[in-house]
């Protein structure tokens, strides 16, 4: 039942030559929801942006080791390619300004140059709005800009806009750090619905979110990966002292 | 996806990623190849007067397109002259404007008319200027003349000349160092200027012991800049100076500020359609060739003292 | 301190005050006269004939400045084509490369560029194309005011994009969007109202610009539609008819003035316009 279908090996990432993750082994299970946790800067972000190849952008930013998508080395493939299978979602919604709502979602496709039909179109705006537990709020209203919307819902555009690409996994950067408790917890009830469709990682500052959405976690610490394993055995018997204190929430 | 289809999708979007790149990078390549163009071209195209008349061009005041002989002289007093004549009268109007609008009155109506009013006034082309200065300009400062009785030398009074000049120069640069020094003047940290107040110090005296010691340098940056545009001004001159080109025979005479001189450009744009002479033409290039060398000295020059100021007030 | 100074102390504050508010308002008189006399003395000649024929021979009454006017917008959209193409993707790479060797020195020499007196690059336009084609052209003329346009253009793009979020670029690289579309299907629609204000700058700039016309576009008497011949422009035919001894073309002078002074304040005016929006 559980799959494996991303991992690392023995991944590094450097800014200008100074390890910020520093070996991290790590194996994703195929439609689950994976917490990533740690104190502020321990290299969160880091570690999923080497998994889309985002990293690399930064001047001065490389890596080193190995991520497997299934039997893919991902440094093999074209990093075009490894985006368009592993949707990414910010901190901060950021629709398109440009667009509208209905253009921001399948945004992945036209500006890849890929020529759907109008209902190919219609039907892929609607699937995704519906999986993103959007398209009741905006369907009257798809033509509009993207930035109208709250910032709860923006956020969920950028969830629709990452599903319409039907990605393997979704990497969720602190996705509700920007948002208040109600939009909040309408994003986690989101992303568990979600879980049937697509694997999901989502980094988090917040222990009880963690807690909440995952069915696993793992705790990072200064660049390395300190524990992983199943959440509702790292809430309940920490191996790592780290770990404790972090859940005590004695710093970070 | 194969792995043959992957890599034809890879070659072919590779090459779209560089042809972009090659792109942005041909343009910025291209911009600085223009501007070495400029310093290549102009000696070569002065080459022949560079080479007759050597660094002594710039010194000599006799231009006689007919006899051949060539100095540039004339045209660097009267470039020099008239910029330093509207440079000093605008200053009192350009630090008044950066006052009223970044110290006394930051908002409402009247500094948004005072505001746009001197953006109009940089926006009028040059030529109008000039034309206007010809029909307007012109008739006052020929009443002047008469009234003043400098017609010495010459029996009637042209109107046209370095006051005119001037005084018209003085009207185009005034909007450059007043926007400048508006916006050093704005960005002195309020509260200096409330430390002042507590003290009991008047409106004024702020202003004078702590907002434009503050400014200064970004003001003289400010006056060095529109001492750049001044130098290179062509056409509102052209028709205002009177082009001759020759020298008064007392140089230090208060009634020269009427006589009729040349710049550097008005010779320029009087004489080059018509500079069939080789040598004319090369001389007038090499006019050309100071003309830009002086404006980019200065020009760097007002650049330089602006970030040093604008790092100054980050710290 | 006494009473007395601190009397003296406010008279000189006030003082100072009135005599800012003083210069500050005559600086703007030129302004006011100026317009006065180019509406006064310009919209008695203007007319439908005066917007739609060719200028008349000497000593004719009446005539027009077509010519002038179809030679003002050849010149500018000359102009437009060559320094907008080249200017915003200059534009675009020195956003991309902020701290390159290349950008730092682009960026120099935009500004060595944007402070050349505008004589000498007739100069330059006049040894780079007029020499070689043999003959005053449009495109010499279109050529040298793009040379002026391009620093506008160039740093008013810059400016722009690098106020476009960061988030914007990632959002679009993270679905997969090459860089080349990013940049163009993204980033450029993001700042487009930046990047239009500037060609609109650029555009006002040169739109009265008569030096780097002298040698180039040279003008011409007649309508032109070939840009290798020479054209009229308004700056280029104010300057000649107001330097003529003829009564009748100064007051031709005066209309196009009027029509060069409005269309130059209408650009500044949509400029503002478009950066409000
Ligand atoms: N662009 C960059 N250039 C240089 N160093 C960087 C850059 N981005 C991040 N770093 C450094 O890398 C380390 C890890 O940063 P990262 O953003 O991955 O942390 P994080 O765990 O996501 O933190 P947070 O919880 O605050 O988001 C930090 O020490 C940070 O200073
Ligand atoms: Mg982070």
């Amino acid at each position: 039942m559980n799959e494996t279908f991303l991992r690392t090996e023995k991944l590094s990432a450097l800014f200008n030559g100074e390890r910020v993750v520093k070996n991290v082994t790590i194996t994703f299970q195929k439609n689950k929801v994976t917490a990533i946790m740690g104190p502020s800067g321990c290299g969160k972000t880091t570690l999923i942006r080497c998994i889309n190849r985002m990293h690399e952008l930064i001047p001065g930013a490389a890596t080193t080791g190995k991520i497997f998508l299934y039997d893919d080395e991902i440094g093999s493939i074209n990093p075009i390619l490894v985006r368009r299978k592993i949707g990414m979602v910010f901190q901060k919604p950021n629709p398109f300004p440009t667009m509208s709502i209905y253009e921001n979602v399948i945004a992945g496709y036209r500006l890849n140059g890929f020529h759907l039909s109008r209902d190919e179109m219609n039907a892929t705006v609607e699937e995704s709005l519906r999986k993103a537990a959007l398209w009741d709020e905006v369907k009257d209203v798809l033509h509009r800009k993207g930035t109208f919307l709250s910032g709860g819902q923006q956020q969920r555009l950028c969830i629709a806009r990452a599903l319409a690409m039907k990605p393997e996994v979704i990497l969720l950067d602190e996705p509700t750090s920007a948002l208040d408790p109600k939009a909040t917890s309408r994003i986690e009830e989101l992303i568990v619905e979600l879980k049937d469709a697509v694997s999901i990682l989502i980094v988090t500052h917040n222990t009880a979110q963690a807690a909440r959405v995952s069915e696993y976690t793992a705790f990072m610490y200064l660049g390395e990966l300190v524990e992983f394993g199943s959440t509702k055995k790292m809430f309940t018997v920490p191996e790592n002292s780290k770990t404790e204190e972090y859940l005590m929430g004695k710093f970070g | 996806m194969g792995t043959k289809n992957t890599k034809r999708y890879k070659d072919r979007h590779e090459r779209k990623e560089m042809i972009f790149r090659g792109i942005l990078y041909l343009s910025s390549v291209g911009i600085l190849l223009l501007l070495i163009g400029f310093f290549v071209s102009l000696p070569l195209d002065a080459f022949e007067s560079i080479r007759k008349f050597g660094i002594g061009f710039a010194f000599t005041r006799i231009w006689d397109p007919v006899a051949g002989n060539f100095g540039a002289l004339v045209f660097i007093v009267g470039t020099l002259v008239t910029s330093c004549i509207a440079l000093v009268l605008s200053i009192p109007f350009s630090i008044s404007i950066a006052l009223f609008l970044g110290e006394y009155f930051r908002e409402g109506i009247v500094s948004t008319f005072l505001k746009s009013a001197v953006e109009l006034l940089a926006g009028i082309p040059s030529i109008i200027y000039g034309f206007w200065g010809i029909f307007v300009l012109v008739p006052i400062v020929i009443d002047l003349e008469m009234k003043l009785m400098v017609i010495n030398d010459r029996i009637l009074p042209y109107g046209v000349g370095i006051l005119t000049a001037s005084v018209v120069l003085t009207v185009m640069i005034i909007p450059y160092s007043a926007s400048i020094a508006r916006e050093v003047i704005t960005l002195v940290p309020t509260d200096l200027k409330e430390a002042a107040y507590s003290l009991g110090a008047t409106r004024f005296e702020v202003i004078r012991r702590v907002v434009l010691p503050a400014a200064r340098s970004g003001i003289i940056a400010g006056i060095v800049l529109s001492l750049g545009r001044a130098l290179g001004e062509t056409m509102a001159i052209t028709m205002l100076i009177g082009n001759a080109n020759r020298l008064p025979d007392k140089l230090l005479s208060l009634a020269n500020i009427f006589v009729p001189i040349n710049t550097m450009a008005s010779v320029i744009a009087n004489e080059f359609a018509e500079a069939t002479d080789s040598l004319h033409r090369s001389s007038l290039i090499y006019v050309g060739l100071l003309l830009f060398l002086i404006t980019m000295v200065i020009n760097i020059t007002g650049r330089y003292i602006i970030k040093k100021t604008s790092v100054s007030i980050d710290e | 301190m006494k009473a007395s100074s601190t009397g003296y102390r406010i008279i000189k504050d006030k003082l100072f005050i009135s005599g800012v508010v003083l210069f500050s308002f005559l600086s703007i008189v030129p302004l006011l006269l100026i317009l006065f006399y180019i509406i006064k003395n310009g919209i008695a000649v203007i007319n439908w004939d005066f917007l739609t024929q060719l200028p008349r021979p000497m000593g004719e009454e009446g005539g027009g400045i077509i010519n002038a006017i179809v030679g003002t917008l050849m010149l500018i959209v000359i102009a437009c084509l060559v320094s907008v193409p080249v200017g915003v993707t200059a534009g675009i790479y020195l956003n991309e490369y902020r701290t390159g060797k290349i950008a730092e020195s682009v960026r120099m020499a935009v500004e060595v560029i944007m402070g050349i007196p505008s004589i000498i690059i007739g100069i330059i336009a006049y040894t780079w194309i007029v020499i070689p084609l043999g003959s005053f052209s449009a495109l010499s003329g279109g050529v040298a005011l793009a040379i002026m346009m391009l620093p506008v253009i160039i740093k008013s793009t810059e400016e722009t994009l690098k106020l476009v979020p960061n988030t914007l670029r990632e959002a679009s690289l993270a679905l997969g969007v090459p860089y080349s579309t990013t940049i163009i299907k993204v980033i450029i629609p993001a700042g487009l109202s930046g990047i239009i204000t500037g060609i609109l700058l650029g555009v006002a700039r040169v739109a009265g610009e008569t030096a780097p016309l002298l040698f180039t576009a040279f003008g011409n008497p007649f309508m032109n539609y070939n840009i290798l011949e020479p054209v009229n422009s308004l700056p280029l035919l104010i300057f000649v008819y107001a330097t003529s001894p003829y009564q009748e073309w100064h007051s031709l002078a005066w209309g196009a003035s009027l029509v060069l002074v409005v269309f130059v304040l209408l650009m500044n005016f949509i400029t503002k316009l478009v950066t409000r929006r």
